[in-house]
């Protein structure tokens, strides 16, 4: 059952100072941080995650959080003072020196913040270090090590000493020797921190990619909230030593567990952190193409709307229908919808980032549609929600404000069109799939 | 052994004068009777060592060992110091202080590197140990400012009168610095970059090899420099207990009150200092610097790093 999670740990301490056992037991007993300061400094507070495998797992939190001491007692530098930590199913916590190193060398890695190269040595024994150590013969290593160059981008610099390169190189080189070690866990200390914002969100882009190649689980200490919210499947955020909250961008955004985490997420962008499927609506206003011209016309009666979705089979999305063209394709007796038929306007994917919504949103009076990998309708995003979403404000959708496109051709016209050429009962070819 | 420190422990009683002296020349006295094999080793080892180096630079003329000399400036600071040196060294000879200086270059090779085989593992070892700092600390102070002479007194008693009683003052009075200096250096490695080591599983023995002894070199090297120049600041010391050399001469030129002699062979000892000094700090800096101009080259080949 181990194996289910890459990185376990559960009710860890870490306690600098004179007495740590004293303070531990008296934090246990439920004292604050600030009552055993006389015994010591409570760096990490019975904290406890699971990181899953191929997770990118965040801890965000301000400097002197304990964020620091938290990633150096996944692997050991630290020894907890109390709580226990498995990696990749072994306990590491209070094992011997040599085992230690062992687990080390087969199952966890780690990028500094400043980097932390050998400067006496070239970029190519530095990313062959870890596999040095290892133990692997120096051509293999070699060569695995220049193919993990090869990879960060970092071709044709091998034989270079560190201190010839700029920061976000010597970063790709300490990332390459993490790499090239080929352990399943890979820990990050800030490891972006000191790179210039712009080689920052680069060499980001660049670990989401290669952790998608490669399937690395990673756990990433960072103070920026950003970075947090661009690189984490999960992130835990870190207050005075206790976690405060686990959980995915959405919902740390959305649902901030208390006052601080709230006021810590105030100032994100918003638009790159939430994604369409984080704010969508269910669809209302749409019909399937197999119900008719009437019913079409019958749900933006209904809806109030001038536009509706048309599904095909399976709830593919086939495109809108305009309610002048459905009134005359009513008024013409045709069965068919599809001579009405347009290409929808705007369509995002599930993950798409607000920020990329706003342009189809201002294109389109319809709501953006999102669909997902199959090209199924999942939901909309009137621009009303998108804004909500963006102000951090509950949106309180009602049939008015959702309606970005208003009818254009009066209800009772409609009502008299559809009295004047139907029979059927109203609600047997209605089809709103909102709900479904 | 007992017996003459309750005897000094009466007299305090009754004069009330702390018969610190007295103890130690008890333990000097058990020590000579009962260690004299012990010292007559060390002796014939320090003697040993001291005439192979002393024959390595004494032996040859001098005009082979003022080649290997300059060459090696040469090579380690540039010309400009060779030549420097060159006509510092014949000035040595000029004044007919070679033979000495030889001698004396060669008591401060021997006591050098005896005091590095001894200060550099005692350095690393307060360097890892919180408790050895705090133990050797104290010793190292102790050792530093005992008046150099204090030293001789043992020194000529437990390996009579030469070279050796000179070379083990010499290894006492600069051990200080290279502890202290190994210690700093380790010390101040780059924590994140031992943590680095730790991190991927080196071993401590690893560490210390690939880490820690590489980056702490520089502050060590200063710390053989520091060895080094306290060893010279010596040498006239172990004159005045039979050590030929430069002393000698300083040691005879205050005797006879000889102002002549005394700059003669004085200014002996400055022109080693001076080579020895910029020698080793040059060595103390990192490899690349030694070349200078092909440095340049090698700077006009490297591209720009792109901020990629």
């Amino acid at each position: 059952m181990s194996h289910n999670f890459a990185v376990e740990a559960s009710g860890l301490y870490k306690i600098f100072g004179k007495k740590p056992r004293e303070a531990l037991n008296k934090l246990r007993a439920g004292a604050s941080r600030e009552e055993i300061a006389g015994l010591g400094t409570a760096a990490v507070i019975d904290a406890s995650f699971d990181v899953k495998p191929g997770e990118i797992f965040v801890v965000m939190g301000l400097s002197g959080s304990g964020k620091s001491t938290l990633i150096r007692m996944l692997n050991g530098l630290w020894e907890p003072t109390a709580g226990s930590v498995r990696v990749m199913g072994k306990e590491i916590a209070g094992i011997p020196a040599s085992k230690l190193r062992e687990i080390r060398r087969e199952s966890i890695s780690m990028v500094f913040q400043h980097f932390a190269l050998l400067p006496h040595r070239t970029v190519l024994d530095n990313a062959a270090y870890a596999l040095e150590i290892q133990g692997v013969p120096a051509a293999e290593r070699r060569a695995r090590a220049m193919d993990i160059l090869a990879r960060v981008g970092l071709e044709g610099w091998e034989q270079k000493m560190p201190g010839q390169l700029s920061g976000g190189m010597q970063q790709r080189v300490g990332l390459a020797r993490a790499l090239a070690s080929d352990t399943d866990v890979l820990l990050m200390d800030e490891a972006f921190s000191a790179l210039d914002p712009l080689i920052r969100r680069e060499m980001q882009e660049q670990l989401v990619d290669l952790q998608r190649d490669l399937g690395k689980t990673i756990i990433f200490i960072t103070h920026d909230l950003n970075e947090a919210m661009f690189l984490g499947d999960r992130i835990a955020v870190m207050r005075d030593g206790r976690i405060v909250q686990v959980g995915t961008p959405d919902e740390i955004l959305t649902d901030p567990a208390n006052d601080y985490v709230a006021q810590f997420v105030h100032d994100v962008d918003r638009a790159r952190v939430l994604t369409a499927e984080g704010v969508m609506e269910a669809p209302h206003a749409v019909v399937q193409l197999s119900a008719g011209p009437r019913a079409a016309l019958r749900v933006m009666r209904d809806r109030q709307t001038s536009t509706v979705f048309v599904l095909g089979p399976g709830r593919t999305l086939l495109g809108v229908v305009r309610d002048r063209e459905v009134l005359d394709l009513v008024r013409a007796g045709a069965r068919d919808l599809s001579p009405a038929l347009r290409e929808t306007a705007a369509t995002v994917t599930r993950d798409s980032l607000l920020v990329d919504l706003f342009e189809p949103a201002a294109e389109s009076p319809m709501p953006v549609a999102v669909v997902d990998d199959q090209n199924r309708l999942v939901g909309t995003v009137p621009r009303v929600t998108l804004l909500a979403a963006l102000a951090n404000v509950q949106p309180v959708i009602t049939a008015e404000n959702a309606i970005i496109a208003p009818a254009t051709v009066p209800v009772d016209v409609i009502t008299a069109t559809l009295r004047a050429t139907g029979d059927a009962p109203e609600s047997a070819t209605t089809s709103t799939g909102g709900h479904a | 052994m007992i017996a003459p420190m309750t005897g000094g422990w009466d007299r305090f009683l009754e004069t009330g004068r702390v018969p610190l002296g007295e103890w130690v020349e008890s333990i000097e006295k058990f020590v000579t009777t009962n260690l004299s094999g012990f010292f007559d080793v060390i002796r014939a080892i320090f003697k040993g060592m001291y005439d192979a180096v002393d024959t390595v630079f004494a032996g040859p003329p001098f005009w082979i060992i003022i080649l290997v000399l300059v060459l090696a400036g040469l090579w380690v600071r540039g010309w400009k110091f060779a030549l420097g040196m060159l006509a510092g060294l014949l000035l040595v000879v000029g004044v007919s202080q070679w033979e000495n200086a030889m001698h004396t270059l060669a008591l401060v090779i021997v006591a050098s590197v005896i005091a590095l085989i001894i200060a550099v593992p005692l350095g690393i070892l307060t360097a890892r140990s919180d408790t050895a700092s705090a133990i050797v600390r104290p010793i190292l102070d102790f050792l530093q400012t005992m008046p150099a002479f204090v030293y001789l007194i043992p020194a000529l008693v437990l390996f009579r009168v030469g070279v050796v009683p000179g070379i083990v003052a010499t290894i006492i009075f600069a051990l200080a610095p290279g502890v202290r200096f190994t210690e700093l250096g380790i010390r101040g490695v780059d924590r994140e970059v031992v943590e680095a080591g730790q991190a991927f599983g080196a071993s401590p023995g690893r560490i210390l090899r690939q880490i820690q002894l590489p980056l702490a070199m520089p502050t060590i090297m200063a710390g053989v420099n520091q060895v080094i120049m306290l060893s010279l600041s010596m040498v006239v010391i172990a004159g005045m207990v039979g050590a030929e050399g430069l002393g000698t001469d300083v040691v005879a030129g205050l005797t006879q009150l000889n102002t002549g002699l005394g700059v003669e062979a004085g200014i002996g000892v400055v022109i080693l200092a001076v080579y020895l000094d910029r020698m080793t700090a040059a060595l103390a800096k990192p490899r690349q610097r030694r070349f200078p101009r092909k440095r340049a080259a090698a700077a006009q080949e490297t591209p720009a790093p792109v901020a990629a």
